[in-house]
């Protein structure tokens, strides 16, 4: 019985760390469209909007 | 004795429920406060070289022309001017430092499940580390250019300088969290490895700008970048271990 209920814990908590992962990667990847939008983007819009920023901001603008 | 609930798919548990709650308050109240802070730093200190820089891009005034002499008069346009340009600046200074915060908030998560503590004054190191990985180290190869400037292709040049930023995060990973001093010391050698390869460069010089106004932008836009990221990094842990209390 108590066998069993480690077994429990092992597998909730290796879902956990699972569930975690999956967070700590959304962050990341949310991070990165953020980032290519406003610096990385070669739309003229968007090149012109955030003109000033990605200058102020050092990234290859052009 | 309740027969335990089985999920298909992995339930969130109350605990990872919170950790994500911690991601996204930390990332989006630390990346739009320090943002926002930040432009109004660069519209007091970095945009002005900016606007004074396309006069000369403009040919509005020309620096190296005259009568055989380089001297041209200083002086920026007001910021008053245009107001809706610096309301772009604003805005997109609060999108991109809310995309680092959660880069560096991914790497409160990853460092806490470690067993590594967060604190606001570690947060300030994280911070610091965060301006040489995306603003010191790349600007050491491709430094930071104005508007009329002309460089190689932008192509290349946004590929050397992800991967520069890439190498340095690692690096200063393995320096900080690595087992042992033989991480560290390859962390060292990833962390030099963009400039051995060296930035993309033209074989000509062409700047139209003074030399006075191209190094005045750069060490301002490296003074602004270390300020804001300092913030960034208090803000993000101040957020974050307030909602590991809550």
């Amino acid at each position: 019985m108590t066998k069993n209920a480690q077994a429990i814990a092992q597998t909730q908590s290796k879902t956990r760390i699972d569930a975690d992962m999956m967070g700590i990667a959304g962050a990341v990847l949310l991070g990165l469209t953020l980032l290519f939008a406003a610096g990385f983007a070669q739309a003229s819009v968007l090149h012109d909007t955030a003109h000033d920023m990605r200058h102020a901001m050092s990234f290859p603008c052009h | 004795m309740t027969p335990p609930t089985t999920c298909a798919t992995p339930c969130p548990s109350p605990a990872t429920k919170q950790m994500l709650k911690q991601i996204l308050t930390s990332a989006v109240f630390a990346g739009v406060s320090a943002g926002v802070l930040a432009a109004f730093l660069q519209l007091w200190l970095v945009v002005p070289l900016i606007m004074e820089a396309e006069l000369y891009e403009s040919g509005a005034r020309v620096h190296f022309a005259i009568d055989g002499s380089t001297q041209s008069d200083r002086g920026a346009p007001s910021v008053w001017e245009e107001p809706l340009r610096h309301i772009y600046t604003i805005g997109f200074s609060a999108v991109t430092f809310t995309a680092y915060a959660f880069f560096m908030v991914a790497g409160f998560a990853l460092a806490a499940r470690a067993g590594y503590e967060i604190t606001p004054r570690r947060g300030i190191v994280w911070g610091l580390c965060g301006a040489i990985a995306v603003v010191i180290a790349p600007a050491i190869g491709m430094p930071p250019e104005l508007p009329g400037a002309i460089g190689a292709e932008v192509g290349p040049r946004q590929v050397w300088y992800l991967a520069t930023v890439a190498c340095t995060l690692i690096g200063i990973a393995a320096i900080a969290f690595g087992p042992t001093g033989f991480v560290a010391l390859a962390g060292v050698v990833l962390m030099a490895v963009p400039h051995l390869i060296g930035a993309p460069h033209l074989d000509a010089y062409f700047g139209v700008a003074p030399s006075e106004l191209a190094s005045e932008f750069v060490a301002r836009v490296i003074g602004v970048a270390l300020v804001s990221w300092v913030l960034l990094g208090l803000f993000a842990a101040m957020v974050w271990t307030r909602s590991e209390e809550a």
